[in-house]
């Protein structure tokens, strides 16, 4: 290339730049790589598998999203509180039971099971902090197996769930303090007084699973946010945040954010399950609860910098960050240290009986990671992430121990910060809750996707982009939108685990399920009718139903299928069902049969060439 | 002339009436071994690969028993497919062959086991002539088992489709399928008793050949 020629493209390219400087006012920042090459990083070519499940939290809409990594591809929904007539959940017997009174539930954070601080792949746990719920996802056949609750006591569920070492506990929290036992009603203008908190171990059956509150510790009513559990030096605590612990009770935005710190619960909830054991519990509303004021050594508190909400135990369980919302740093705090002031009383007073640690005797640092920092997460390479809403951003800074240097200047320690779009709020690195965290991918769970998308109207979804975290430097990858609203999620790498997708035959033990035509029936006692039915290609047997109009109607409807995705539905004609049934599965489905009339059934779930003729007749005489 | 047929036809009747030789009788123990085997592994398989089938459905024919892939449910699944076109419902309770063929591996082991200890080239000429027959007529059954499914279609059944010929030994396309057919171990067992049938013959004959000159 001659002389002139260059000059005459770099001429040209700072003219381009000019111009796209003039497009753009001052502080705006181009959104993303628009380097191709970037794509094959999350490329993942059809027919290929992801090698990372992600489990979306679903937020107010009360499910769980399973999507896969890096591809970022939604792969199915989890039903947990909400029905989801996809799946037939909340229409059949056994999950309408489960959901109980409520249509909706509000799933924030995701826990898998864990064995020695690792992922074990059974279980998925996910609280409801509207209706105080925990449930139990089976990660053998991805379906919703328990909720408990009401949990009683408690009261907004947001601090859950978090899951110890060894599936322990699942860790539940009050939000919303409330008078107790629930139920009793006080005056809110007393709030302080009269309304209490709550942080609890919800104790899990190490064989099945099923789930039931193992202890319960009485705190004043601070508004208790996030926590996670201890592992390593930390095994056997669990933390929370809380925020309002001026304890206020009206126009929180500017009451509850007065004082400089909030404080976090150091639990030492091996030392509660002690105390219930030892008799030290008292019975409110039928749940053992322990007064900190009477048994010492089972809670304490921690001064946060200003309205912490993310506390997070880094993998190696010595460093626990907490991020104030209104303060620009985040606050990393030494395991070590806490023990040691707890040993050495290194109090700063108390509140109700619960020791306040003394803040300058754990702190080892306060990271100034920038602007509204929420949550942090973990690498397993010495590296830490925090999600930075007000700033857009997540930044990436490294654990101690530091330096004589880093720590005279801790802006010396943050490695790299990348925008994301808009307004984060978590963010998750694969296995950052365990002892060896994934590392390699970080997705960033943001709050507002502000037009980034086709415009689908005012009802906006959120964004997730997926961040390279491998090299120095954080990569932008990919972004996905999902339905409101991912809170966290949980990455787990595929091979972990290997679900079913038939239910065996075998293992099906529902007293009314039928294998066959001749063995399908139905049988009248009184006004109740109780059909058997079984479900197979193309056909339903029996394809007839003989009833009278409020007759009580029992389906037992068995799915004889073996086969991969051989789904199959019964849905019936404006009597408000339909009940999914997955091969091997038998639902049972009871409802009143209407005004008379003949009402078509038929399968809902697509299944063969003869699907459209896979139906039959609910014939309801006068 | 006359005599020329007349000591060869004497050579043949005192060759038929030779005792099996040191080496036949261990061809003959070994052959039981074949035999034995080919009762026990799978002789036939049968397969199914359509774009939703990739990993195809597989139906394994042995002397006894048909063993379908994914732990058995190819079968139920092959016969809720082949409901659509009408085609009965494939059962092992259906294949009388399963309770014969087990039996008469046992009568031939039994023979060959005889003809080692105690037998003659006769008695080996007998045994491989019987089971040649044996081995035909059963790949003959088979051949029209799978006719006899391929044609009898239900004139009801959903799909109307042309009675056809599932293809014995290769591939051939049948709607959305690629069936596929080829002997198995068993099979080749089974071969290698009658070739060891034949081996002893052989062997015996050279013998006797030697013994002449």
């Amino acid at each position: 290339m001659s002389i002139p020629s260059r000059v005459l493209v770099g001429g040209g390219l700072a003219a381009a730049l000019l111009v796209a400087a003039a497009c753009n006012p001052p502080g705006s920042r181009t959104a993303a790589s628009s380097d191709t090459s970037v794509a094959a990083k999350s490329f993942v070519p059809p027919g290929e598998k992801d090698e990372y499940y992600l489990f979306y939290s679903g937020g107010h809409s009360g499910q769980v999203y399973v999507a896969g990594l890096p591809s970022m591809r939604h792969i199915s929904t989890i039903p947990v509180f909400a029905p989801y007539s996809a799946t037939g959940y909340g229409f059949d017997q056994e999950s309408k039971q489960m959901l109980g009174r409520f249509t909706w539930g509000d799933v924030h954070h995701p826990g898998l099971s864990q064995s020695s601080g690792k992922y074990d792949g059974r279980w998925l746990f996910v609280n409801d902090n509207a209706n105080n719920r925990i449930a139990r996802i089976d990660l053998r056949d991805f379906k919703t197996k328990q909720i408990l609750g009401p949990i009683p006591n408690s009261s907004g569920n947001h601090g859950s769930s978090f899951v110890t070492e060894n599936s322990e506990y699942v860790l539940v929290a009050t939000r919303f303090s409330v008078p107790l036992p629930k139920g009793r009603y006080a005056d809110p203008s007393a709030y302080k007084t009269e309304f209490n908190g709550m942080v609890s171990g919800i104790k899990i059956d190490p064989k099945t699973g099923e789930m039931a509150v193992g202890w319960q510790i009485l705190t004043p009513p601070f508004n208790w946010d996030l926590g996670s559990t201890g592992k390593g030096p930390s095994s056997g605590w669990a933390f929370w945040t809380s925020y309002n612990s001026e304890m206020a009770h009206e126009k929180l935005e500017a009451t509850s954010t007065q004082g400089e710190r909030d404080y976090a619960a150091v639990v030492n909830w091996r030392a509660a399950e002690q105390a219930v054991k030892d008799g030290k519990a008292t019975m409110l509303d039928g749940v053992a609860v322990l007064d900190p004021a009477k048994v010492a050594g089972v809670i304490y508190f921690l001064p946060v910098p200003k309205s912490p909400h993310g506390i997070d135990t880094d993998p190696s369980g010595r460093w626990i960050a907490a991020s104030g919302k209104l303060q620009p740093v985040t606050s990393v705090f030494d395991f070590e240290k806490i023990q040691k002031a707890i040993a050495a009383k290194a109090f700063d007073g108390e509140v109700r009986g619960v020791p306040v640690i003394k803040y300058e005797a754990v702190i080892e640092g306060e990271v100034p990671v920038g602007l509204g920092p929420l949550h942090t997460q973990y690498d397993g390479k010495g590296n830490a992430y925090t999600s930075l809403y007000v700033e857009s951003a997540v930044a990436k800074w490294t654990l101690p121990p530091w330096s004589d240097a880093q720590k005279k200047d801790l802006n010396t320690i943050i490695s790299d910060k990348i925008p994301v779009h808009f307004n984060i709020g978590h963010l998750v690195v694969g296995g950052s809750d365990t002892k060896e965290p994934y590392g390699k991918y970080l997705v960033a769970m943001n709050k507002l996707s502000k037009g980034r998308h086709l415009s689908v109207g005012p009802s906006q979804p959120e964004s997730s982009q997926l961040i390279d975290i491998t090299g120095n430097k954080m990569t932008m990858l990919y972004e996905a939108y999902t339905e409101p609203e991912p809170h966290f999620a949980q990455i787990l790498k595929a091979d972990a685990i290997a679900p079913i997708e038939v239910y065996p035959k075998a293992e099906n033990t529902h007293p009314n399920a039928v294998w066959d035509a001749a063995q399908t029936g139905v049988t009248r006692s009184g006004n109740k009718v109780e059909v058997k039915m079984v479900a197979i290609r193309s056909r339903f047997a029996p394809d007839r139903i003989d009833v009278r109009a409020g007759d009580e109607v029992t389906i037992h409807v068995t799915n004889v299928e073996q086969t991969t995705d051989m789904i199959h539905g019964l849905g019936i004609i404006e009597h408000d069902m339909n009940v999914v049934v997955d091969p091997g599965e038998t639902k049972t489905v009871k409802f009143i049969a209407g005004k008379p009339g003949v009402y078509p059934f038929y399968c809902t779930n697509f299944c063969s060439a003869l699907h459209q003729e896979m139906q039959g007749y609910l014939a309801v005489k006068p | 002339m006359e005599i020329v047929v007349k000591t060869r036809a004497l050579a043949f009747a005192s060759f038929l009436d030779r005792p099996v030789n040191g080496t036949g009788r261990l061809l003959l123990l070994l052959s039981i071994v074949a035999l034995l085997a080919g009762g026990a592994l799978p002789l036939w398989r049968i397969s199914l690969v359509a774009p939703q089938y990739a990993e195809g459905l597989t139906l394994d024919m042995y002397a006894y028993q048909i063993v379908a892939g994914n732990n058995g449910q190819d079968l139920a699944e092959i016969n809720t497919l082949n409901h659509y076109i009408g085609m009965k419902p494939i059962a092992q309770a259906d294949f009388l062959e399963m309770r014969v063929l087990p039996f008469a591996i046992g009568v031939f082991a039994l023979l060959a086991l005889r003809a080692a200890i105690i037998g003659r080239i006769v008695t080996v000429v007998d045994l491989a002539v019987l089971f040649l027959y044996f081995g035909m007529f059963s790949l003959g059954s088979f051949v029209y088992r799978l006719y006899t499914y391929g044609h009898h279609l239900d004139p009801q059944a959903p799909m109307k489709i042309t009675p056809f010929m599932p293809v014995v030994v290769g591939s051939q396309q049948i709607a959305n399928f690629v069936q596929t057919s080829l002997p198995l171990a068993g099979t080749i067992c089974m071969g290698a008793f009658f070739m060891l049938l034949v081996a002893v013959l052989v062997s015996s004959a050279r013998e006797a050949r030697r013994e002449v000159v």
